[in-house]
């Protein structure tokens, strides 16, 4: 047992597993409640809370996006050096998201299905770059590959370049967003045990077919999951990607620096448009989440 | 009997080769470069960085402002949790899908927005500054963005805890006449609190961390308003490596160290009900 990272996601799924969202006429359990008035200050409160931090960011984003129109708001969605952060953004989720669910499923058939000693220490890596800041993240690669950096001069010597340009930004963010497939699928894959992998090898599959046949439809939602979280964390990440990107407009600005950039010249509208884009993509995967959701819990009423 | 099961499957050597590959080339030698590059530093050079006037005051609101986040988490995301699991309300599962909005929305987003907000000519900040307060380009702005990053982590935390709860014993103290204040106090809190722990901890370690929602709403002003990733930032963009690698070292250990103490702490006092 891993207990000391009870990761979010860890926690979320177990609540998928569960097969059950917020409990539908919970309030009315005879008289085991609170009264009244004190049930309707604490939803008060609650939903006070949530509008000043969650709603109003949201409806901000889209005001101030058509603060001046629809007219400038196209203009600065689909000005180019907008489309080329979007085109960089797409690219660099292209590469990094890959490798970062072939390294997740790696993972966790590698601790799920196997005994071997350090495993535990293994864990605890694959946990490690969720507790190092984003800017430290970045900065480790400025440290190998930057001029100044352990394998800049001969970097510069055999004319590669890595930091300020697009392997900086894709190694940055994979560093970023290399745990959370695998924090995914470990806690699903533990719990459904391994007999079924065994009774398929002994009656005489191979390893690539137990595993395509049998493993991943038991785990492809988890997986689809990951894969969400894994692209929204990508196509948003900041800091790692501010530190190696080095700001090059339209070269190697991502779509959240490109934000920052137009936020920082004053350009509020455009500033925004842009983000309310990338609003628009965490919307979907908190819809995508939500509909995860509903259909593991189907499948959890219909037994399976 | 469990050894030899395992011991049929295929891909151990796939999988191992596979994920150290990756844990080498992508954690663990840029990790070990981090240290490597420290340790060409003097001690006392190494001391001077890390204890300059500048470096301390950025830690002090790093973790300062992590802690109030965290705390403020700690108590609205149980309220929050409780909300949503007990009572009934119109839009209630709108709420609760948007407590993840944190994990969703890019940082760089939430920065700007909750700027604009809490500025003294934003929707919420203006009325906060009639009555004196000042939340974007203060250390206040601080707290504000990362109590916006760490908000779902004790709601997703304790949700499950309160949904297994057996309302059995609730009732049997209900029928045995205590009342409903009682009962939470003596029986439901006592329950949940490793699980606003660990929710506390993982907002916490989010918050010293985090970079993106915070630079656009702390004003940034070094010895008040600078939060440690930045003052790394800065002395990255100055090229001064040495500066930046030591701070990051220490700000690291630091980190870790506070983690795992805080983990300790609560996995003793919650041994109880973390069965699962």
């Amino acid at each position: 047992m891993h207990v000391r990272f009870v990761r979010p996601i860890g926690r979320a799924w177990i609540r998928l597993r569960a097969g059950r969202g917020p409990v539908r006429g919970a309030g009315r359990r005879g008289g085991l409640t609170e009264p009244r008035p004190i049930r309707w200050l604490l939803i008060a409160l609650a939903l006070i809370f949530t509008a000043c931090f969650l709603v109003l960011p949201l409806v901000l984003v889209f005001t101030m996006a058509f603060s001046e129109g629809t007219g400038p708001y196209l203009a600065a969605v689909s000005d180019s050096i907008t489309v080329a952060a979007i085109q960089l953004t797409l690219l660099t989720a292209l590469i990094a998201v890959p490798i970062t669910v072939l390294f997740g499923l790696a993972a966790a058939w590698l601790i799920t299905k196997f005994e071997f000693p350090g495993k535990n220490l293994l864990v605890t890596i694959i946990d490690l770059p969720f507790s190092v800041s984003p800017v430290i993240s970045g900065m480790l690669f400025v440290l190998l590959f930057g001029a100044r950096g352990v394998l800049g001069p001969w970097l510069i010597e055999h004319n590669i370049k890595i930091i300020f340009a697009l392997p900086g930004i894709v190694l940055a963010t994979t560093f970023v967003i290399s745990p959370l497939v695998a924090r995914e699928l470990i806690p699903l894959m533990r719990s459904q045990g391994n007999e079924e992998e065994a009774a398929a090898v002994t009656l005489g599959a191979s390893g690539f077919q137990t595993f395509l046949r049998v493993s991943l439809p038991k785990i492809k939602w988890g997986l689809f999951y990951g894969v969400i979280l894994c692209t929204a964390r990508a196509v948003g990440e900041f800091g790692a990607v501010s530190v190696v990107s080095g700001h090059i407009r339209g070269k190697t600005t991502t779509v959240p620096l490109h934000v920052e950039m137009l936020y920082n010249e004053y350009q509020l509208a455009a500033a925004f448009a842009v983000a309310s884009l990338l609003t628009m993509l965490a919307l979907v995967t908190l819809i995508l989440k939500g509909l995860i959701e509903w259909r593991l819990t189907r499948a959890g009423e219909r037994g399976e | 009997m469990r050894q030899t099961r395992q011991g049929i499957l295929p891909g151990f050597g796939l999988a191992m080769g596979f994920t150290l590959t990756f844990l080498g080339l992508i954690v663990l030698i840029p990790l070990a470069t981090l240290v490597l590059k420290a340790a060409t530093l003097t001690p006392a050079r190494f001391l001077e960085i890390v204890f300059s006037d500048r470096a301390l005051a950025a830690y002090r609101l790093s973790f300062s402002a992590a802690l109030a986040g965290a705390t403020i988490n700690a108590v609205c995301g149980l309220l929050l949790a409780w909300v949503l699991q007990r009572y009934d309300f119109p839009g209630k599962r709108l709420v609760d899908g948007l407590i993840d909005l944190p994990f969703a929305l890019p940082t760089a987003v939430a920065g700007i927005a909750l700027t604009t907000i809490y500025a003294t000519n934003g929707w919420i900040g203006s009325a906060l500054a009639v009555a004196g307060l000042k939340v974007a380009f203060a250390p206040l702005g601080v707290v504000v963005a990362l109590t916006f990053v760490g908000l779902p982590f004790v709601v997703r935390t304790v949700q499950p805890v309160l949904r297994e709860l057996p309302l059995e014993v609730e009732e049997a103290a209900a029928s045995m006449g205590a009342g409903r204040l009682q009962v939470f106090f003596r029986l439901i809190l006592p329950e949940l609190l490793p699980a606003v722990a660990t929710g506390f901890t993982l907002a916490f370690a989010r918050g010293l961390g985090e970079y993106g929602s915070v630079i656009f709403i702390a004003g940034n002003m070094p010895m008040r308003t600078e939060i440690t990733p930045l003052l790394i930032m800065i002395k990255l963009e100055e090229y001064d490596y040495a500066g930046a690698t030591a701070i990051a070292l220490l700000f690291l250990v630091v980190s870790f160290a506070v983690l795992l103490l805080i983990n300790a702490l609560s996995m003793r006092s919650g041994s109880r009900a973390r069965v699962a």
